[in-house]
């Protein structure tokens, strides 16, 4: 039913399609809630997740994953996709602290994820809005965009990055001028500081920041459009003004931001509430920030004359043509691209069928596939390298005794329990047999001097050499000292008591 | 020994040729359907190579062994071997439901594939000249095509913004969809879980294609930059200027988008498409 069908009758005064005029900007303001139709989307279906999602705010931390991802946005790479998941974790965590970190980082992957659409093959959402024609027709269309998509980064790593529709989203300005915005913003903001209010100003701020990282973006894209082909852009009139227009603008910026930084600064010091001090403190940040900014915008903006000169050398000196050929890009390629895609892909489809070479097709006979099933697979070779064989060198034995003089010192202090005996006795037993013994002996002796009762106690073993020094003097025409009492104690099996009880006795000889 | 071998040559021309000059014949064919063999570094492909040249006879027994087989002989040269192309319907032809399953399915798929290849020719060969220049070689990267095609629909979305067009196309009828929208849609790349590049993305898409036409001998890999870089053989530049440029350029006449009788050598776009016109002998296609 369409209203121009309509006409004749009474509704012909007012009618209920305005037209497209102003049908834009009701769609535009449709597309508009679209955008933030993804983050309600979070929200309802958590509940869908196994497990218990309840008390994380997921559209909350897509607004964060979102102003992450455009902080770190930069000329050349877009935000990292695990670092923005650290990152994402404080929120979360501070959302359910009792929960497992495990369950938080889930959290973060699945928000993100959401936020890029993984799931589907344009990585995109698309709502359906309808408008008025034109001709009066009511026809239902397919919105496309994207909020975080994934780029090439110069190390062909995938990086994230925003769209504009995700930062209109969250900055809440829609389809408003760059830089009109930006100065609306500067002014807010210096007018709040200027009365006191810093807890709106810090907000100004960060939208002036969003609006900074926006306009940056604007004109990385206009580089990088010259860098490819340098007679794409305006390179007469347009990309001068344009450089001429941001670097004035950059110039303005600057003196206004260092102005708001001195005023921030001094409110800063000035500041007697905490929560003020700190909030002051935060801000000065984000100017530092938008500075950092400007600066390295600058930078860009300066590059993009030499650029243009080298580019317009390496392209324009090339020799003439001898003969023509078929245009590619401008008879196949760029007619095709306007076309409805149900036309178009019969053009392509030619091209391909065409554009291919011969491909022999595989024909199998049953003996080789017979064998090649039953051939065994070839070894594997992700076992790595084969490791060299070692170069071992036989190091000197450079111990002090050997293991017969360990035996014989044993033997000679393998003392009945109930008979201990005095070292210089057992010096000179031992230096009868062998002149190195006593030196042994004397170590053993005096190691017993301190015995590890507990250890062997535990380790349950049956009994244990010990030495007591009782005052009198070793006579040694080698060794010094105190002549210990050195003898075997018995150790009970159980109970601290009992095996105090043997050494007790041993003692009192 | 001078008036011998003429003399020689002219016998074994006028002979009638025997079953073993048939499967000689043969065999050039076959050498021509392996598309990576080089005849500077096969004996025998070149030995054969020089008969078909020399020998009128031999080389008309090779054509009628490849149209036998359903196959078009583009150039016999020992630049670029024997060249052949698949007929239409031929069993060497290569369909797109073989080449990418998801085709079949998904027509906005079968037709970023199909735009991947024309993308990659327009590139290779950016000039009308280069497709003509027998010594011209086209350099492509991966990331380069992907970007180049982004780019031009970007323009085109610019410029219909600037019409105040609305290009959302209806919901019942996708077919109607500008072309441009679907592959702009497209996300360019995309993380996956074994670090691989994400298949359905417009990266994924033009990879496919390269490593496919340096399968098939048409592209060398040079280097990883870029995604992967490659430069054009002689048989390629064959194909695209024999083959699939005519046929596609038939098609898009038959869909009355480029008027006929435009006849003029640069061949430039048609007139009231003004924003879209290339400048001659620039190194890539630049607009005005």
């Amino acid at each position: 039913m369409t209203v121009s069908a309509q006409a004749p009758g009474p509704q012909t005064g007012r009618s209920p399609a305005p037209g497209p005029a102003a049908d834009e900007g009701l769609a535009r303001r449709l597309r508009a809630l679209a955008c933030t139709a993804p983050l309600h989307d979070l929200d309802s279906r958590k509940a869908n997740l196994a497990g218990e999602y309840g008390t994380y705010a997921m559209a909350e931390v897509a607004l964060a994953a979102i102003d992450l991802v455009t902080l770190s946005m930069d000329f050349d790479t877009g935000a990292d996709h695990e670092q923005i998941v650290a990152r994402l974790l404080p929120r979360i965590a501070a959302q359910a602290p009792r929960r497992p970190a495990a369950e938080h980082e889930r959290v973060a992957r699945w928000v993100l994820d959401n936020l890029i659409n993984v799931g589907s093959v344009d990585r995109g959402f698309r709502a359906v809005y309808g408008t008025f024609g034109p001709d009066g027709v009511y026809v239902r269309r397919d919105y496309d965009f994207k909020l975080v998509e994934e780029v090439q980064g110069p190390g062909g790593g995938v990086y994230l990055r925003t769209t504009d529709e995700a930062v209109n989203v969250l900055v809440g300005a829609l389809d408003t001028d760059v830089t009109s915005a930006q100065i609306a913003a500067e002014v807010k903001l210096e007018v709040l500081i200027s009365r006191g209010r810093l807890a709106d100003a810090q907000l100004a701020a960060e939208q002036a920041r969003y609006r900074t990282v926006q306009y940056a973006e604007t004109l990385r894209r206009t580089l990088e459009t010259t860098r490819r082909d340098v007679r794409a852009v305006d390179w007469l009139r347009a990309v001068p003004d344009m450089i001429t227009e941001a670097l004035d603008h950059i110039a303005d910026r600057y003196r206004h931001e260092n102005a708001i930084l001195t005023n921030i600064r001094r409110a800063r010091d000035e500041a007697v509430d905490t929560g003020h001090k700190l909030r002051a403190a935060e801000l000065v940040d984000i100017v530092k920030d938008c500075i950092r900014r400007h600066t390295q915008l600058q930078t860009r903006l300066l590059e993009a004359g030499p650029l243009f000169r080298a580019e317009q050398d390496r392209q324009a000196f090339q020799p003439p043509a001898a003969r023509a050929g078929t245009d590619l890009y401008g008879q196949l390629l760029a007619p095709l691209l306007p076309l409805p895609v149900e036309r178009a892909t019969r053009v392509t489809d030619a091209f391909f069928a065409r554009g291919t070479g011969p491909r022999p097709p595989a024909a199998v006979r049953l003996g080789d596939l017979t064998e090649l099933l039953l051939t065994p697979p070839p070894p594997r070779e992700h076992l790595g390298a084969e490791l060299p064989e070692p170069d071992l060198v036989a190091t000197p034995d450079d111990s002090r005794f050997t293991e017969e003089q360990l035996g014989a010192a044993l033997d000679l202090l393998r003392l009945p329990e109930d008979a201990p005996r005095r070292l210089s006795g057992l010096l000179a037993e031992a230096r009868r047999g062998d002149a190195d013994l006593p030196y042994l002996v004397a170590l053993l002796a005096v190691h017993a001097a301190s015995p590890p009762v507990g250890t062997a106690h535990r380790q349950g073993e049956p009994r244990l050499l010990f030495a007591v020094d009782d005052g009198a003097e070793l006579d040694d025409p080698e060794f010094g000292g105190a002549d210990l009492i050195v003898g075997t104690a018995l150790l009970a099996p159980r109970g601290p008591a009992a095996s105090h009880e043997p050494a007790g006795t041993d003692e009192e000889d | 020994m001078t008036e011998t071998a003429p003399a020689e040559r002219d016998a074994r021309t006028a002979a009638p040729l025997s079953p073993a000059d048939a499967a000689d014949a043969a065999r050039l064919v076959s050498f021509g359907l392996q598309p990576k063999l080089v005849p500077a570094r096969d004996a025998e492909y070149a030995a054969l190579l020089r008969r078909y040249q020399e020998e009128p006879g031999f080389g008309r027994l090779a054509d009628a062994v490849a149209t036998g087989l359903g196959l078009i002989v583009l150039e016999v040269s020992p630049r670029a071997g024997m060249a052949v192309a698949a007929a239409e319907d031929s069993v060497f032809a290569v369909r797109m439901s073989e080449y990418a399953r998801r085709a079949t399915a998904d027509p906005a798929d079968r037709f970023l594939h199909g735009l991947a290849h024309l993308a990659v020719a327009a590139l290779a060969f950016p000039r009308p000249a280069d497709l003509a220049d027998e010594g011209y070689l086209g350099r492509v990267t991966v990331n380069g095509v992907e970007a180049f095609v982004r780019q031009a629909c970007h323009r085109l979305a610019e410029r219909a913004a600037e019409h105040g067009d609305n290009t959302d196309p209806e919901t019942e009828a996708p077919g109607l969809e500008a072309a441009w929208r679907v592959y702009a849609r497209r996300s360019a790349t995309g993380a996956t879980k074994d670090a691989r590049r994400l298949a359905g993305s417009t990266t994924g898409i033009v990879g496919k294609a390269v490593a496919f036409l340096a399968d098939s001998g048409f592209l060398q890999r040079t280097g990883d930059d870029a995604g992967g870089t490659y430069r054009t053989t002689a048989r390629y530049q064959l194909q695209v200027r024999d083959m699939a440029a005519g046929s596609a350029m038939t098609e898009l006449l038959a869909l009355g988008v480029v008027p006929v009788g435009d006849g003029s050598a640069a061949l430039l776009p048609p007139e009231e498409d003004a924003a879209l016109d290339l400048v001659d002998g620039a190194g890539l296609p630049f607009h005005r």
